[in-house]
């Protein structure tokens, strides 16, 4: 942190002793790599500017750069703590273009990695925010949570983090045989840790204090700035596209949205907190439907972008040129536009693609829910306390990978 | 499995009110679309937020496409959602190279402040009345738009201080 006072005139032309802050980019009680200069009237904040942008990798030039295949390990970086979630929007793009039916047990799968993948990110917001905020406690049974979380990505993704699990037209493979025992037990043990978090957290009269009636951003506001996720469901709005645009599984597995009152920081906690365990109840939805489907194929048998089987490609001329073609070039986007949105921990994550035909894409836009969720924050602490900032960022969760990509 | 959300009455609504204001529609894989006069574009999209029936609130994104080689070049391409008719509607703009700009709308919604930031910042398209048109990504020493089709991809530009480490 630096600090200096401003003699000369300030953003709204006065002449006064409003000082000036500089905090970040790297600042140990914000997680996201994000720089804020903020004009400070005693301790209150009259301006804000949140410089972002210290993460840019320029993942859309890569993703033009390579094949679509290429892409997906690039989208596992965007949103770190819920990688299959971004892995699922851009294959779901990809798979509108190119007209693609998955079969039943692919889409059981991605619900249920994309819904660990939430109460992963979820962990991460609400542990994260209290740890800010010195409570040390809460902040390691949400880790030992997210660390069974991840156990189970691992099992089946074979990562704990990058998972890389979703392909064009199906997953990388099918459950594996031990995994719905262990799923089940870490669930029970993940509720009885969520039930311990709560415990502490939820009725601490500190942590309350600390959260209610700050960081308030109105539902017509949020819908201005183009917020979504937890961050809007706070604010009243039931605006999930789980349930408005119902993609994979969720039209028929049976969870609730839940959504605040007055959208200030409390409501948001209590938001991501309450969808964590409609999460695990999908999880378990999820679970019994794929015992119920039993093995089969997890992916479509379109030879676009599948190949082909190795019997057939050591034996025949076609199928080799087709297996060498598939390695080597990856498949043709027939030409088109699409935007394909799913309903991250953040919120809309969207992609927008554009194909010339080639085998490489001609423009792959991300939509970042963290970007636009982190725009309206100089109106969220405004006239507030700078102490206020540090619960109401730490709510918002931004995620530098997803919002300077 | 198509998603509903693309709904055609938007774009329905968009030909029998402005109809003189489209260049063409489609709507590819569902999604409806409109490619529009950039002239007009902040009256269309203030009609497309307070028609009763239409009624977008929001605007979910906004970026810009590089089509190298043909003219108009560039492309505005914008995503709108209605919460309460839970329908979308995708409008675009063509910006030619010459002029390279087009009105802001983000006095129609302020989620278009930073995303025009952004194409500004990575296309170099000007957004006329926007209030306060920095880079967003990069830093303002940045030489050039790296999204554009003609900026290499190894055209890595190191951010270094001088002797008295001032940037």
């Amino acid at each position: 942190m630096s600090e200096g006072a401003t003699s000369e005139q300030n953003a709204r032309g006065q002449l006064d002793e409003h000082r000036i802050l500089s905090m970040g980019p790297s600042h140990p009680a914000t997680h996201g790599t994000v720089k804020f200069l903020i004009e400070l009237d005693g301790e209150t904040i009259v301006s804000l500017d949140a410089q972002v942008g210290y993460l840019h990798r320029g993942f859309e030039k890569e993703c033009e750069a390579g094949s679509w295949y290429q892409a997906i390990p690039y989208t596992d970086r965007l949103n770190y703590n819920s990688a299959p979630l971004a892995n699922l929007g851009f294959c779901m793009a990809v798979e509108k273009l190119l007209g693609l039916e998955r079969p039943e047990r692919c889409d059981w799968l991605r619900t249920l990695i994309g819904e660990l993948a939430r109460v992963g990110d979820h962990l991460t917001r609400c542990g994260t925010a209290c740890l800010e905020l010195q409570a040390m406690t809460p902040f390691l049974y949400g880790v030992e949570c997210r660390e069974l979380v991840w156990d189970l990505l691992e099992a089946m993704c074979g990562a704990r983090v990058t998972s890389n699990y979703i392909r064009i037209g199906g997953v990388k493979h099918a459950m594996p045989s031990g995994f719905p025992a262990q799923c089940r037990a870490n669930l029970a043990r993940i509720r009885e840790l969520l039930g311990d978090f709560d415990d502490v957290v939820t009725r601490n009269r500190i942590f309350v204090d600390r959260l209610r009636g700050t960081g308030v951003l109105s539902q017509r506001d949020c819908l201005r700035y183009g917020v979504t996720g937890p961050l809007l469901r706070a604010a009243g709005v039931p605006l999930d596209l789980r349930k408005d645009e119902p993609y994979l599984c969720y039209d028929r597995v049976d969870f609730d949205v839940p959504i605040g009152e007055v959208g200030d920081n409390y409501d948001r906690f209590l938001v991501c907190l309450e969808e964590m365990h409609q999460s695990l109840r999908i999880v378990e939805q999820c679970l019994s439907q794929l015992e119920k489907l039993g093995p089969g194929p997890v992916d479509v048998l379109d030879p676009r972008v599948r190949w082909p089987a190795k019997g057939r490609v050591f034996n025949h001329m076609e199928e080799l040129i087709q297996q060498f073609k598939g390695v080597t070039e990856g498949p043709c986007v027939p030409a088109g536009e699409a935007y394909a949105a799913v309903e991250s921990a953040n919120g809309e994550l969207g992609f927008y693609l554009v194909s010339d035909g080639s085998a490489a894409p001609w423009k792959v836009r991300c939509r970042p829910p963290s970007l636009l969720n982190l725009a309206p924050l100089e109106k969220m602490v405004q006239g507030a306390l700078l102490a206020d900032l540090i619960p109401t960022f730490g709510l918002l969760n931004m995620v530098g990978g997803e919002c300077d990509r | 499995m198509t998603r509903a959300a693309f709904g055609s009455l938007p774009l329905a609504r968009l030909v029998e009110v402005h109809g003189d204001a489209l260049v063409s529609t489609h709507a590819q894989h569902g999604d409806a679309t409109a490619l529009v006069e950039s002239t007009r574009i902040v009256e269309l999209m203030a009609f497309l937020r307070d028609d009763e029936q239409v009624s977008f609130e929001m605007l979910v994104d906004l970026c810009a496409v590089d089509h190298l080689g043909e003219e108009p070049r560039f492309e505005v391409v914008y995503h709108l959602y209605s919460v309460s008719k839970n329908h979308r509607l995708r409008v675009k703009a063509r910006v030619s190279e010459v002029s390279c700009a087009i009105d802001s709308v983000s006095s129609v919604w302020p989620s278009a402040n930073w995303m025009e930031r952004e194409a500004w910042d990575l296309y170099g398209i000007r957004f006329t009345g926007h209030p306060d048109l920095r880079r967003l990504l990069l830093n303002e020493e940045f030489e050039g738009h790296p999204l554009r089709k003609d900026y290499p991809k190894e055209g890595r530009q190191l951010l270094v201080g001088t002797e008295r480490g001032e940037r």
